[in-house]
């Protein structure tokens, strides 16, 4: 399933919230940058005060004819002196800012990390692994960014201009007030950009995702347009779509450098208007060289907090989208609650009794109706039914990987739900179709769940599962790693493994999910061969819609439509001459009549 | 499921930080990029020039405003100066937004045209790429890599803009008092040493910090791919604790590497300080009589600007580095030989009857194994000929050669349509006359009525029901809520396996073919879709020349011929009840497949 709409929406200035609450945990860090801030903003502001005075004195000592040599000392070292404190201090703010956001991050992984790996299986159903991952990198960076950007740029920035324009004021109000007039008039025009920007980089990123499918496909399916010799219809198809980005891009780009640029422009022509009007003052005598020279040095301080304001406003709105999209994950809750008495258990006997259970992945449809099954300790059990007749999902309600919606599970007569989750699931040996191995070596994948094993303990597990001699044929053995640039396994070689990763708890109940449906004759011959071994002294439910594989159960329940149909033995099914009967039938019809034939 | 281990990325970030600013392959490689580009990346930089030049130009006038107009009182002077002032802020707006529009739609241009090209060069390379190539390396070179030069395209602008301006900043200070400009001007080469000193030590850091990032993000990734096994194995709290172990570690190296990048800042706002400090001595030692005070205030205004576009070229160093390793990367593809499907002599392949020869063929992939061994075989137009074998058996190759996904050599042996060497017509008039249905179907993004038709765009909507009525498909695809306008997610996975068999044989036949090639999955299928592709099988081998890698039973009875292989050799040809009676290699394998079924009957 497939699902990047956001549902519940949470409202944006809970994320701002939400971070800064973050960031405050860190208060001694927070405090000291904000101080380190204060103190490096201050000698940087006071600076300019210093150069004007030493503008004022070389300018009346100009009419004098005498150089005030040693004031002007004074003021160098004065001047050299405050920005080297500024550059200290700067320092500390700059790393203490930055590194407070890392520590935001780090918080962040370890609870997206967390999260993604204890929260149920409903949560994993319906988030695509590529959107995850997706998130955990970017939006997390983004967050991380933004926070620094949101927390200690954007005050750093507002003090400077809150000073300065207050500095300007004082320094005479009127030319104070018409050099930061700019700032409203920049800052309505930000707002109107944002809004279009968003829009804008939206419609980027979903043309973007769509070219990225276009190659992808192409990229996965190259056997397909090879075989059918479409490259001109796959070039054509991203040719299109290339230009599409070419335009939107240009279209973004274009209204930023608008943006930039007039934000450029009103600033240069309030400098214009400072020296017109400034210089009229001084004219007359109303103002000093040396505050004029402070009014320009300030201007040109103010540029940067100005262009700097776009860079703000971005990262604003990216802390609010990478926020929801990383909260939406972190705040998503378990379906699968636990009590807090649950029992422990160490081994189970393995009694397994389904009693009128009911279960839907989804509250309208149920999988499951009413279900009662039970599987006697040591019982070989198969379940057989078409697709969509909820096999796999009695696979999953076993482990508690969800919660019935009626009836209950017991587990030696004791309601699962009442079981401690972990200790459950160690008494269940779980083997799917789908093998996911992990990029270390062949030792530490079979004894992932049992991270104590002794080398002979895996050994055996890998001979029990019939894949100890190829492993033996492999240049460094069990130290191989697994994964792209280590050995590539071919399917059935992976499903033996994933048999030793099982079978290595010895586990009192063993769960074979359609696991020799899609592997090569010659693996689904090695793994019916050991099955006697890997069955042994444990209850074992095999499920499967090939008779070839169940009929040598013990018991065989065949199941439609989420209810039992049949059960018995097989030769009891065959002789029913029902839906069992039928779908032998249609399996190996065919090979009874030339059996028939044959003659040994 | 894709496994990242610790070996792929943490390589390429080496690669690419240990790798130049300024790679003259790579740059090399770019400039033809740029020729298509030569009106806009002329005006790019006619504009840049004159936004340069105003821009530096605007403390130079306010130092005229002051010292021939304030410092003599000349209000009317003033004003002019101002007026001035303000016609040059407009042109500077105007080059401003024209230079930054201009290298947009440059660089731009640039990066379609390479992406472009990279995807075509990508669908002209051998299928042999293809096999040992992981999907994601491509990805991430289309956009990964492609990505990184987009913002190098920016950066370049910016910082040859900002060089430029300091060569202005320097003009402009020299023209106002020389003296001046060159005691001033003694910092710059002292920053420029400080950042390249700073560099070095920030580079070990910085490739520290990249490491435990991607293993980091690597152990992130393996945890989200493998989430449900990790809750069925219970290992939640090791792998906690092994994450927390990097994540730390990660916090770590990005602390120092935080420390070192904002490290250079005190040398700068020193260095400021001293530039400023000599400005104001010796200025004060020389007004007066070389010069006045707008030069003193124009200088401090300068020095205040000296540093930023030092600064952006440094950071931008690193930036550059990485888009030279990507410009790398994606050169590295652009240099793999293209297969060379045709030469001028191929011809085209008229309208065929479908007799297939293989003659004398052997192939291998590497040059050690051959895969084939000396196939002869022949099946004539209309015939279906069934292939079965053991994994390895060379069942696969025969018909990947055969549908030209490689190509044969010479001394290899020959395929022959209608006895015409398949190496000798061009590749696509050979495929427009076949089909191939491959082992996992292969559906595209799309509707169900789109990968029906695939290339075959121009097919009517009724032609491709017809085609899909022959195949068993109409039904499920009439039930479904939207029809045939249904679209299909992520590779089909709102199908079912069979449903998706089915479509893939739709498509197959859309085309009518005269050959039609087919490997059976051998995935699990339920049993009325398994009935409905039985039935639809013989529809499809109708009045065609049909080869099929067959693994249901009642295929390979129903063929006219069954060729048995045994690592890459012909065992034995002939149809099923030929081969039981021959007490061969067929009935070995026919025995031991339905071995336990002989049991149960029993």
């Amino acid at each position: 399933m497939h699902q990047t709409i956001v549902i519940n929406k949470i409202p944006r200035m809970n994320i701002i919230l939400r971070l800064t609450k973050m960031a405050t945990c860190h208060k001694w860090n927070l405090i000291l940058a904000y101080l380190c801030m204060l103190g490096a903003t201050t000698s940087f502001l006071i600076t300019p005060k210093f150069i004007g005075k030493a503008v004022d004195k070389i300018s009346s000592s100009y009419n004098e004819g005498i150089i005030p040599t040693s004031l002007i000392i004074e003021t160098i070292i004065a001047i050299v002196l405050l920005m080297s404190i500024r550059g200290f201090l700067s320092f500390w703010q700059t790393s203490l800012g930055e590194n407070l956001s890392h520590k935001i991050a780090y918080s962040l992984r370890n609870m997206f990390f967390n999260k993604v790996q204890t929260i149920s299986f409903d949560f994993h159903d319906r988030w695509h692994t590529g959107e995850l991952i997706s998130r955990a990198i970017s939006d997390i960076e983004n967050v991380r960014m933004s926070i620094n950007m949101g927390l200690m740029r954007a005050p750093y920035f507002l003090a400077m201009f809150i000073i300065v324009s207050i500095l300007l004021i004082n320094l005479h109000w009127l030319l104070g007030i018409i050099s930061i007039a700019f700032m409203p008039i920049i800052s309505l025009n930000s707002i109107n950009v944002r809004l279009k920007m968003r829009r804008l980089l939206h419609k980027i990123q979903k043309t973007t995702a769509e070219l990225s499918t276009i190659s992808q496909e192409n990229f996965s399916g190259a056997k397909v347009v090879r075989s059918f010799a479409s490259s001109k219809y796959e070039q054509s198809k991203f040719d299109s779509k290339n230009q599409e980005i070419f335009y939107q891009t240009v279209d973004a780009e274009k209204l930023r450098a608008k943006n930039a640029t007039f934000m450029r422009f009103a600033f240069t022509v309030s400098i214009g208007i400072v020296l017109l009007i400034g210089g009229r003052l001084v004219i007359n005598e109303e103002l000093t060289w040396g505050e004029l020279t402070q009014f320009i040095i300030y201007m040109q301080i103010l540029s940067m907090p100005v262009s700097m304001a776009a860079w703000l406003v971005n990262a604003y709105a990216r802390a609010v989208s990478s926020g929801e999209r990383l909260f939406e994950i972190l705040d998503s809750k378990s379906k699968l609650k636990e009590t807090s008495n649950t029992l422990k258990i160490n081994k189970s006997n393995g009694h397994i009794l389904f009693k009128d259970v009911s279960f839907g992945y989804d509250e309208n449809n149920l999988v499951l109706k009413n279900l009662n099954l039970e599987i006697k300790t040591g019982e070989k059990i198969a379940i057989i039914g078409p697709p969509g007749s909820g096999k796999t999902t009695i696979a999953n309600l076993i482990p508690r990987f969800y919660d019935v919606t009626g009836g209950k599970i017991l587990l030696d007569n004791i309601d699962i739900k009442q079981i401690n989750l972990n200790s459950l699931r160690r008494n269940i040996g779980l083997i799917q179709q789908d093998i996911f191995l992990f990029a270390t070596t062949i030792k530490e994948n079979i004894s992932y769940g049992k991270e104590d094993a002794t080398m002979e303990e895996v050994i055996q597990a890998a001979k029990t599962a019939q894949i100890h001699n190829y492993i033996q044929t492999l240049d460094k053995g069990y130290d191989t790693i697994l994964g792209e640039r280590g050995t590539d396994l071919s399917g059935g070689q992976r499903q033996r493994l994933g048999i030793a990763r099982a079978v290595i708890l010895n586990p009192s109940i063993l769960i074979m999910d359609d696991t020799t449906s899609s592997v090569d004759t010659e693996t689904e011959t090695l793994i019916n061969q050991s099955l006697e071994s890997i069955m042994k002294n444990r209850t074992t439910l095999i499920i499967s819609n090939r008779i070839s594989t169940v009929q040598k159960a013990n018991k065989i329940f065949v199941l439609e439509q989420g209810e039992i149909i049949e059960e018995g033995l097989h030769q009891e099914l065959l002789e029913k001459n029902g839906i069992y009967k039928n779908i032998y039938n249609l399996q190996l019809k065919p090979t009874e009549t030339q059996s028939k034939n044959t003659i040994k | 499921m894709k496994y990242r281990p610790q070996g792929t990325s943490v390589d390429n970030q080496i690669e690419e930080i240990f790798g130049k600013a300024y790679d003259h392959k790579v740059i090399s490689r770019l400039v033809p990029f740029l020729k298509p580009q030569k009106k806009l990346l002329f005006m790019a930089i006619s504009a840049m020039l004159i936004f340069v030049i105003t821009q530096s130009s605007f403390p130079y006038i306010i130092k005229i405003g002051i010292d021939n107009h304030i410092l003599t009182k000349d209000i009317e002077g003033l004003t002019w100066v101002f007026v001035a002032f303000i016609s040059i802020a407009f042109i500077n707006w105007g080059s401003g937004y024209l230079q930054e529009t201009f290298a947009s739609r440059m660089s731009q241009g640039v990066l379609q045209n390479l992406r472009s090209k990279l995807f075509s060069h990508l669908q002209k390379l051998p299928m042999s790429f293809y096999d040992k190539t992981e999907v994601g390396r491509l990805m991430s070179r289309m956009h990964g890599d492609v990505g990184q030069l987009q913002e190098v395209g920016a950066l370049i602008v910016a910082t040859s803009g900002e060089l430029l301006s300091l060569i202005g900043i320097i003009i402009f200070l020299m023209i106002m008092s020389f003296k001046l400009a060159i005691i001033t001007l003694i910092v710059v080469p002292a920053l420029f040493i400080l950042l390249i000193v700073w560099q070095k030590l920030a580079k070990k850091l910085y490739i520290e910090n990249r490491i435990s990032h991607s293993v980091t993000i690597n152990n992130l990734a393996e945890t989200i791919n493998g989430s449900k096994i990790i809750q069925i194995l219970t290992r939640q709290k090791t792998n906690m604790q092994l994450f927390d172990t990097k994540n730390s570690h990660l916090l770590k190296t990005s602390k120092s590497a935080t420390y070192v990048s904002s490290g250079v800042l005190p040398g700068v706002d020193f260095l400021t300080s001293i530039a400023i400090s000599l400005v104001i001595f010796f200025g004060s030692q020389m007004i007066g009589h070389s010069l006045d005070i707008g030069v003193l205030i124009a200088f401090v205004m300068y020095v205040q600007r000296f540093f930023d576009p030092l600064r952006q070229i440094t950071m931008s160093y690193t930036q550059f580095q990485r888009a030279m390793a990507s410009g790398n990367r994606i050169f590295e593809i652009m240099d793999i030989k293209p297969e060379i499907n045709e030469s001028i002599r191929s011809k085209e392949l008229k309208s065929i009857e479908g007799n297939i020869a293989f003659n004398n063929l052997t192939f291998s992939y590497t040059h050690n194994n051959p895969v084939l061994k000396n196939i002869n075989l022949e099946v004539k137009s209309g015939e279906t000929l069934a292939i079965v074998g053991h994994t390895g058996s060379g069942k696969t190759t025969l018909i990947s050669l055969l549908s030209r996904l490689y190509n044969i050599p010479l001394e290899s042996g020959s395929i022959e349509i209608d006895g015409i060497n398949i190496q000798n017509v061009t590749r696509d008039s050979l495929l427009n006359q076949m089909s191939i249905v491959l082992q996992e179907p292969f559906l595209f993004s799309g509707t169900i009525m789109d990968n029906i038709k695939y290339r075959l765009t121009e097919s009517s909507r009724e032609e491709v029901i017809n085609a899909s009525k022959t195949v068993n498909a109409h039904n499920f695809i009439s039930d479904l809520e939207l029809g045939y306008d249904t679209r299909i997610l992520e590779r089909g996975s709102n199908l079912s396996t069979g449903q998706r068999q089915l479509i893939s044989f739709a498509r197959a036949i859309l085309s009518n073919p005269k050959i039609l090639i087919l490997d059976e999955a051998t995935a699990n299928i339920d049993s009325t879709t398994e009935d409905l592709i039985q039935n639809a099988l013989k529809n499809l081998v109708h009045k065609r020349t049909a080869i099929i890698i067959a693994h249901r039973l009642s295929t390979i009875r129903d063929a006219d011929k069954i060729a048995v292989m045994d690592q890459g050799s012909l065992i034995e040809v002939g149809n099923h009840i030929e081969l039981i009676k021959s007490n061969g290699l067929y009935k070995k394998l026919y025995d031991f497949n339905y071995d336990s079924i002989e049991l149960a009957n029993k």
